[in-house]
């Protein structure tokens, strides 16, 4: 155990810090993705509603590890061999990113969705009376109502995202799991090995819910 | 009674169907400018969809609403504009619960540019004396009683200065001890002559506000007076029904 921290300690905690990346980076791109379909099933339009419900649909449907390897094998290979004429590569970040991103997204439009359905219609229907338009109303009333009742789910799905990118370590991304395989076989220490990664998520993790705790306590003042 | 005032909304043949159901069958009316008219019927007689029609919060299927000479059902007109014009009070009060009193009655004035972020707060205080709360302008919806939230609510419709209001059963959530301070800015805005529509169930405060009552049933309006001519003799047996269980 003791070993497996002075020697192998340095990298495991720059794979934490990929790992951290790699969340970060997924999370940004799943929020503007949720934003957007999660306004596009709430407004008066079939088509946008649809829409948004197809993404979701897929997104749900489908098991990550296969979206994974859709995205980092699938789409070069639809590219560069099934229209041809292309030389597309992705990174394993970049394709990682993107995965997680679209699953991340589909959830966050979800969660979108109940907030902003979850604003008395009164609120939208005051607003609009005054003579405020429906964006107005909608960035001004409703969705900073919407917000709050949103935040412990938003959170709960950025911890299911930073631990999802465990799952990436199939494409061969150097987060904390891949890069722990490669201690446990240099090492043959499994049991402190993986013991060592799963504590690493859990601090990581149990700082993140605490801190959301606190912000979730703040903008609950006032209320 | 108002032939010498000039008519600020004229409603003909509107009709109104939520999917199969005909709500509003044939609902023709004038109101003349500092007219108060109130709306009375039964529960599902179409009274709350007939005042949302007048503010287009629910789309009409037929006839028009010409407020001011302008036909609003017409779908090229620039609603927002028509509606900063016309005031609304729900049930349900509807304040902003993510702002305070001041914020609730400064932010749509602000946004749409009707004034400055000064003016309009002066002017919030100033409604808010009228409605008797001066000191709860830093106090959110969710610390005021029933009767205040109304009464900001209406402080609120009013900062837009607008020619109409429209009531949509103003005390019907309220506890009744808190109706009366209601009905009270509701008689004063009367009095001030603003051109207003009011749903309610209050009989006794239509009696001494209305310049004319309108009873609804089933779609239609079955009858139309003064207080004296409709609650004191009506013509009609469904108007006798319902005020037999009312009064």
């Amino acid at each position: 155990m003791y070993r497996i921290i002075t020697v192998y300690g340095g990298m495991l905690l720059e794979a934490m810090g990929r790992t951290l990346i790699l969340a970060l980076l997924g999370l940004f791109f799943a929020c503007i993705i949720g934003l957007f379909f999660g306004i596009l099933s709430v407004i008066k339009n079939r088509v946008c509603n649809v829409i948004s419900q197809i993404f979701v649909d897929v997104i749900r449907g489908v098991p990550m590890i296969v979206l994974a390897f859709f995205i980092y094998f699938g789409v070069p290979y639809f590219f560069n061999t099934i229209i041809g004429g292309y030389n597309m590569t992705l990174s394993a970040l970049q394709a990682g990113t993107a995965c997680l991103a679209l699953n991340c997204g589909a959830y966050m439009s979800e969660i979108i969705r109940a907030g902003i359905q979850s604003v008395d219609v009164g609120q939208m229907e005051a607003a609009r009376s005054l003579g405020l338009s429906y964006a107005t109303s909608m960035r001004k009333v409703v969705l900073p109502q919407a917000i709050r009742t949103m935040i412990p789910s938003i959170i709960n799905q950025f911890i299911i995202t930073l631990k999802d990118t465990s799952i990436l370590s199939v494409i061969g991304f150097p987060e904390l799991v891949n890069t722990a395989k490669n201690v446990q076989a240099n090492t043959f220490m499994a049991f402190q090995t993986w013991a060592i990664v799963g504590v690493m998520y859990l601090c990581v993790i149990t700082i993140l819910s605490r801190s959301a705790k606190v912000v979730e306590r703040r903008l609950n003042v006032g209320r | 009674m108002s032939d010498d005032r000039a008519v600020k909304i004229s409603v003909k043949n509107l009709k109104k169907s939520f999917g199969e159901l005909r709500v509003l069958k044939d609902i023709s009316i004038d109101v003349a400018e500092g007219e108060v008219v109130v709306v009375i019927g039964p529960s599902g007689s179409g009274k709350s969809t007939f005042l949302r029609c007048l503010n287009r919060l629910e789309e009409s299927n037929g006839g028009s609403i010409i407020i001011d000479g302008k036909n609003i059902t017409d779908k090229k007109l620039n609603l927002n504009k028509i509606r900063e014009n016309i005031g609304m009070v729900f049930q349900h009060f509807n304040l902003f619960n993510n702002l305070n009193v001041l914020d609730n009655m400064t932010l749509a004035p602000v946004e749409l540019k009707k004034c400055s972020a000064e003016e309009a707060k002066d002017r919030a205080e100033k409604m808010l004396e009228k409605v008797g709360l001066s000191e709860k302008t830093e106090a959110f919806p969710s610390q005021l009683s029933g009767g205040q939230k109304q009464r900001v609510a209406i402080a609120r419709a009013l900062c837009m200065q607008p020619d109409i209001m429209l009531f949509d059963e103003p005390t019907s959530a309220l506890d009744p001890e808190m109706v009366g301070e209601v009905l009270n800015v509701m008689k004063n805005l009367a009095a001030e002559g603003m051109t207003m529509v009011i749903v309610t169930h209050e009989m006794g405060f239509a009696r001494e506000v209305a310049d004319r009552i309108i009873f609804m049933d089933g779609g239609y309006i079955i009858e139309e007076g003064t207080p004296d001519e409709l609650l004191g003799n009506p013509k009609e047996q469904r108007t006798r029904d319902f005020l037999d269980k009312v009064l």
